[in-house]
């Protein structure tokens, strides 16, 4: 295969795994996870026995068909679930509930508060969680929302924008707390295809600028690879670790990336391909 | 060109990549806009149509309709006895605000009534909070208010009376009863109804506990615990005059409800009219002044209520 082990990342040398003392833990460990949960009639499991480690500066991409758990998984990672079984590191502290040191960005158009402004919103998400306050978080929320190009629009109330605006201010948002790990649960998914691409751009071109450490969530295997350094790729019914997959090294090399999206597709397909001989029989 | 046809003649044996390409046609890339004869992007509409476009210019024709309607039936009625003209309803409201004491009986009743519903507030904020936090006070609340919330206040007089006695306690302890359950209705409905999504921020953010409560729930439930404001806010008029009505007449001192009755014994109905017009004047200042600018400041400038 073409992608070599060693995958050179994205800006180069900015931060390659395993190449530093430092970065040989890793960031986010996360072991054995099992994840249940009750809907009125059944117990679920979401996810079974699932391990990664994220290291700093990832771009780490959790991929696979709908029903394989990967929105579970980052709301675990966020706090919101505890897991039935195995435990998950952040930073080497267990992880037990939401916090700022863990943002997450959700696909909802609704996860910005309509009561405040743009402005307001990135603040007064550094004053709730004490991170900063007064002159400083207001100074900090401006420098994020210029890299979104989202100064003009700072006193505008959330209903006043696009889709694609709004999940702009959420990205700043969790940007400006500057937290350990960006959580980002398909956040583009509800936008239209044209404007996907260009948040996809913009979030990579975020990512030079700081080398921001982003757990990124998505069912489209070209927004993995596109966005991901490191990917790996989840079965359904429950979600299981397949494979982990280096991303491309270079996104303008077009063929690299459709041979992987290729090997990408064919794992993925295997699978139903099984599923349906298994009902035949 | 040459294939076009053939391939619409092979494809329905078999789909090809031109079968699929339909009507052949040529590119075109516009050089510049065709022109400008489109006439005007913008024109600015009449002054009828502006001015039919200020709701309270609206609202204050339908007033004016419905005032002269009364001037007109009540002067072909001529029967002061049972409905005195508009014009003789305004004089006795001035007289009465001049020389009466209809400014002195409005007042004692703004301020029990002020005294109730913002105890009520403050007990409906406590149980809907409660409610939200732990499950055993959803229940609660859920409970006492289908209980309490069919239950018209003044039921409950006669037996204020003998708690309280002859006095604001009484009327206050209807009044908070008459503002509670609506406005804890409302708040817990609109608490429920706060999307997952911004309770996962708040959470994020690591609000938790009343913080989370007031910067979060609250204004996210702005829309409903508004509605219920105003819900309460009726409901504890109307709780307060039939109060006074009843047992008005045996403190010596009263308000609206206590003018009215007062007047009608004396068969003063003009006077009757301007007690009814001026709670109807505070009833209109405080949703068009009161509520109107508060909604007009929150919810919708936050795009929360259209």
């Amino acid at each position: 295969m073409t992608t070599s082990p060693l995958a050179i990342s994205r800006a180069d040398g900015g931060a390659a795994p395993a190449s530093t003392a430092p970065d040989a833990t890793p960031l986010l460990d996360v072991r054995n996870v099992t994840l249940q949960y009750k809907t009125k009639a059944h117990l679920v499991t979401a996810t079974y026995r699932v391990s990664f480690q994220v290291h700093r500066s990832d771009r780490f991409v959790l991929l696979g068909p709908s029903g394989c758990g990967k929105s579970t998984l980052l709301k675990a990672v966020g706090g919101y679930l505890t897991p039935t079984e195995g435990e998950m590191r952040l930073k080497e502290r267990t992880i037990t509930r939401p916090g700022p040191d863990r943002m997450m960005v959700f696909q909802e158009f609704d996860q910005l508060l309509p009561w405040k402004t743009v402005l307001q919103n990135v603040v007064f998400a550094l004053h709730a969680s004490g991170r900063l306050r007064g002159r400083a978080a207001t100074d900090r929320a401006c420098a994020y929302l210029d890299k979104v190009n989202l100064t003009k629009l700072a006193d505008s109330y959330p209903h006043m924008l696009s889709g694609g605006m709004k999940q702009r201010v959420a990205i700043a948002r969790g940007m400006a707390m500057e937290p350990d790990v960006l959580l980002m649960d398909e956040p583009f998914a509800a936008l239209d295809a044209l404007t996907r691409r260009k948040m996809q751009d913009e979030l990579l071109r975020l990512w030079d600028d700081t080398h921001f450490t982003v757990l990124f969530v998505t069912h489209s295997i070209d927004e993995a690879i596109k966005i991901g350094n490191r990917i790996l790729l989840l079965s359904p019914h429950p979600g299981q670790v397949k494979a982990e997959l280096n991303s491309v090294a270079d996104p303008a090399d077009l063929a690299a990336a459709t041979r992987l999206e290729q090997k990408i597709h064919r794992m993925l397909f295997s699978d139903r391909v099984e599923e349906e001989e298994r009902v035949h029989e | 060109m040459n294939d076009a046809p053939s391939a619409q003649g092979t494809a329905p044996l078999a789909p090809s990549a031109s079968a699929r390409a339909g009507f052949p046609r040529a590119d075109y890339l516009r050089a510049s806009a065709v022109g400008s004869d489109f006439g005007v992007v913008e024109k600015p509409i009449t002054v009828w149509a502006r001015l039919y476009q200020v709701t309270w210019l609206r609202k204050l024709v339908i007033l004016v309709l419905l005032a002269v309607l009364w001037q007109v039936y009540a002067q072909r009625l001529n029967n002061s006895l049972l409905v005195p003209t508009f014009g003789a309803t305004i004089e006795a409201m001035i007289d009465g605000f001049r020389h009466g004491n209809l400014l002195e009986r409005a007042l004692f009743s703004l301020k029990v009534l002020l005294m109730g519903y913002s105890l009520g507030i403050a007990l409906a904020g406590l149980f809907s909070m409660l409610a939200i936090t732990f499950r055993l006070g959803n229940d609660l609340l859920e409970t006492l208010t289908s209980m309490f919330n069919p239950l018209p206040a003044i039921a409950l007089l006669p037996l204020a009376l003998i708690w309280f006695g002859l006095g604001n306690g009484s009327i206050i302890f209807v009044l908070v009863h008459s503002v509670l359950w609506p406005v804890a209705l409302n708040t817990h409905s609109g608490f429920l109804s706060v999307s997952n999504t911004l309770r996962m921020v708040g959470h994020n953010y690591g609000l938790r506990g009343f913080g989370y409560v007031g910067k979060i729930l609250i204004p996210a439930a702005f829309p409903n615990i508004l509605a219920g404001l105003k819900i309460g806010w009726a409901f504890a008029w109307r709780t307060l005059i039939a109060a006074e009505l009843v047992f008005g007449v045996s403190s010596g001192k009263g308000g609206l409800g206590w003018f009215i009755l007062e007047n009608k014994n004396q068969l003063e109905i003009a006077s009757v009219f301007a007690g009814l017009l001026t709670i109807i004047l505070i009833g209109l200042f405080v949703e068009n002044c009161v509520f109107r600018v508060i909604e007009q400041r929150t919810v919708r400038r936050w795009g929360m209520q259209a």
